[in-house]
């Protein structure tokens, strides 16, 4: 970092907010390490179970960001260049999950896609698949909460994009999705992976989503944010310990990623 | 004022508290901590305390027990505390914020949930160890769950849960929404969720019986009105609506 004297240097206005923001961050980082009981770490972290829970968790949430980018990504290109009724509604639509006390969008996704729901009991009686508690559950919970980061993410890159280059490819002969496929998604390329490590940061932390919708069993459905909440109700030492390994395990994937991620931002 | 409202203070606290008629001091707000398995049982008694003492305010945090419990102990700000087992409460007399010994009031029995018209043919704690069924316990570590261990152990009978959820409420809404063929809960919990679920007694049960302890916190700012809530609580209108709640008297 470098700080130019005379009237280069940054204004305070600026530095002193951003340093309480800072600080504000990182306490509760630091409560976690201070209450943290190190001298049993090691058991704690070679537990089957905890090594289990922590598998689970970066599987669904790796599963969740890659629906996401499968579905999210198109829907993003559809709300940043198409225009059509009901956009507006669409794009609220987006927002929802967002919005939605996680535990709720648990207990619609069970409305829904419970096998008593309103699609769940013909997926139930025709294929004979169940979502709730299984792990394919914990994905579609993830997904529902996460994937409005990434859609926003990148309509966000999509509209800052500049769009001549898109009409450049249609006058050489370019169809749309040519046109999509070999220039915009290049050129939107830092936003989608900044989309993506959004994406997946939120389903790694859900809990009120998975563990409504897709419930709690060790090894099936149990990710360490359930894990952090059930071990809170009788060993909180415990609880402190698996929350560290997670922050631990995301802050090393997301600083592996953070050149791409700032080149985006 | 002052010194009047100390003497009134004073008799209330001479006298005990204990009748249902001493108001005179028991104004303000009261904050209990409930196990989730009370919820209906005490938001009605609450609003019967309400109306017998004018001025009085009582706000509820309802929860698993083992999880408030931990909040008492981290400084939440708690009046009362009552739990679904003793070995939660234990874990705030121990910490010694109890004021007084912590008593039971109530005490609670598990019982087979299933949804209404029991499809899967539930009957008792057997059909817990069919793979092919969707079932849901509470999680070991919340009352419900200790308590279902210990039945099932009776039983001789190893579950096969889908899912261990983090309190009764919980295991209660997968009942209800027909999500699970059958679920462990309290007596009070069929109860309470009305004709959308069915209870099926077993005899294990009496292995396995919840009591109920409350307790007055150290903390309570105001410790005349959090005394008068748990008389009130322990008095015949809490109950009779205990009683018609399901719970078992201690």
């Amino acid at each position: 970092m470098i700080l130019r004297l005379g009237k280069d240097r940054p204004p305070v206005a600026l530095v002193a907010p951003a340093a309480l923001a800072t600080v504000f961050l990182a306490l509760p980082l630091v409560g976690l390490v201070a209450r943290a009981p190190w001298r049993d770490l090691g058991d704690q972290l070679t537990s089957p179970e905890v090594a289990s829970a922590l598998r689970l968790s970066l599987l669904a949430a790796t599963m969740s960001t890659v629906v996401s980018l499968l579905l999210g990504v198109p829907l993003a290109w559809v709300l940043a260049r198409l225009r059509f009724p009901g956009r507006g509604v669409v794009r609220a639509l987006v927002m929802l999950p967002l919005v939605l006390p996680p535990v709720v969008g648990g207990v619609a996704l069970l409305l829904v896609l419970g096998r008593r729901g309103l699609v769940g009991q013909w997926l139930d009686g025709w294929l004979g698949m169940s979502l709730p508690f299984t792990t394919a559950g914990v994905v579609v919970a993830e997904t529902f909460v996460a994937m409005p980061f990434l859609v926003i993410s990148v309509e966000g890159a999509l509209r800052a994009a500049d769009r001549r280059f898109e009409d450049v490819a249609a006058t050489l002969g370019a169809s749309r999705w040519v046109a999509f496929r070999r220039v915009t998604l290049p050129l939107v390329g830092p936003g989608v992976v900044a989309g993506a490590v959004l994406c997946w940061a939120r389903a790694l932390g859900e809990f009120g989503a998975t563990i409504t919708f897709a419930g709690n069993l060790p090894g099936r459905t149990q990710t360490m944010p359930l894990a952090v909440y059930i071990a809170l109700e009788s060993d909180p030492e415990a609880a402190v310990v698996l929350s560290l390994l997670l922050v631990a395990v995301s802050v090393v994937i997301l600083v592996g990623l953070r050149e791409r991620w700032i080149g985006a931002v | 004022m002052k010194p009047l409202l100390a003497v009134i203070l004073a008799v209330a606290l001479l006298s005990g508290c204990g009748g249902e008629s001493s108001e005179a001091a028991t104004s303000g707000a009261v904050t209990v901590f409930a196990a989730a398995s009370l919820t209906e049982a005490f938001t009605e008694i609450a609003t019967a305390f309400e109306a017998a003492h004018p001025g009085a305010k009582v706000t509820f945090n309802f929860g698993p027990s083992s999880g408030l419990a931990e909040q008492i102990v981290q400084g939440a700000p708690a009046d009362v505390f009552a739990a679904a087992n003793t070995s939660t409460m234990d874990k705030v007399v121990a910490a010694g914020l109890s004021d007084g010994a912590a008593e039971v009031f109530v005490r609670n029995y598990l019982e087979i949930a299933v949804p209404a018209g029991n499809l899967a043919g539930i009957s008792g704690l057997a059909d817990f160890a069919k793979p092919d069924l969707k079932l849901a316990l509470c999680a070991e570590q919340v009352p419900c769950g200790a308590a279902a261990k210990k039945a099932f152990a009776a039983a001789g009978v190893r579950p096969q849960p889908d899912t261990l959820e983090q309190d009764v409420k919980a295991v209660l809404s997968k009942v209800s929404l027909g999500e699970v063929d059958a679920g462990i809960v309290y007596h009070t919990d069929v109860q309470a969720a009305g004709g959308r679920v069915a209870g099926i007694e077993f005899p294990e049960a009496e292995q396995a019986v919840n009591d109920y302890p409350m307790v007055v916190l150290k903390t309570a700012p105001n410790a005349a009105i959090a005394r008068a809530f748990v008389a009130y609580v322990r008095g015949a209108e809490g109950a009779r609506v205990l009683t018609e709640a399901g719970f078992a008297r201690p």
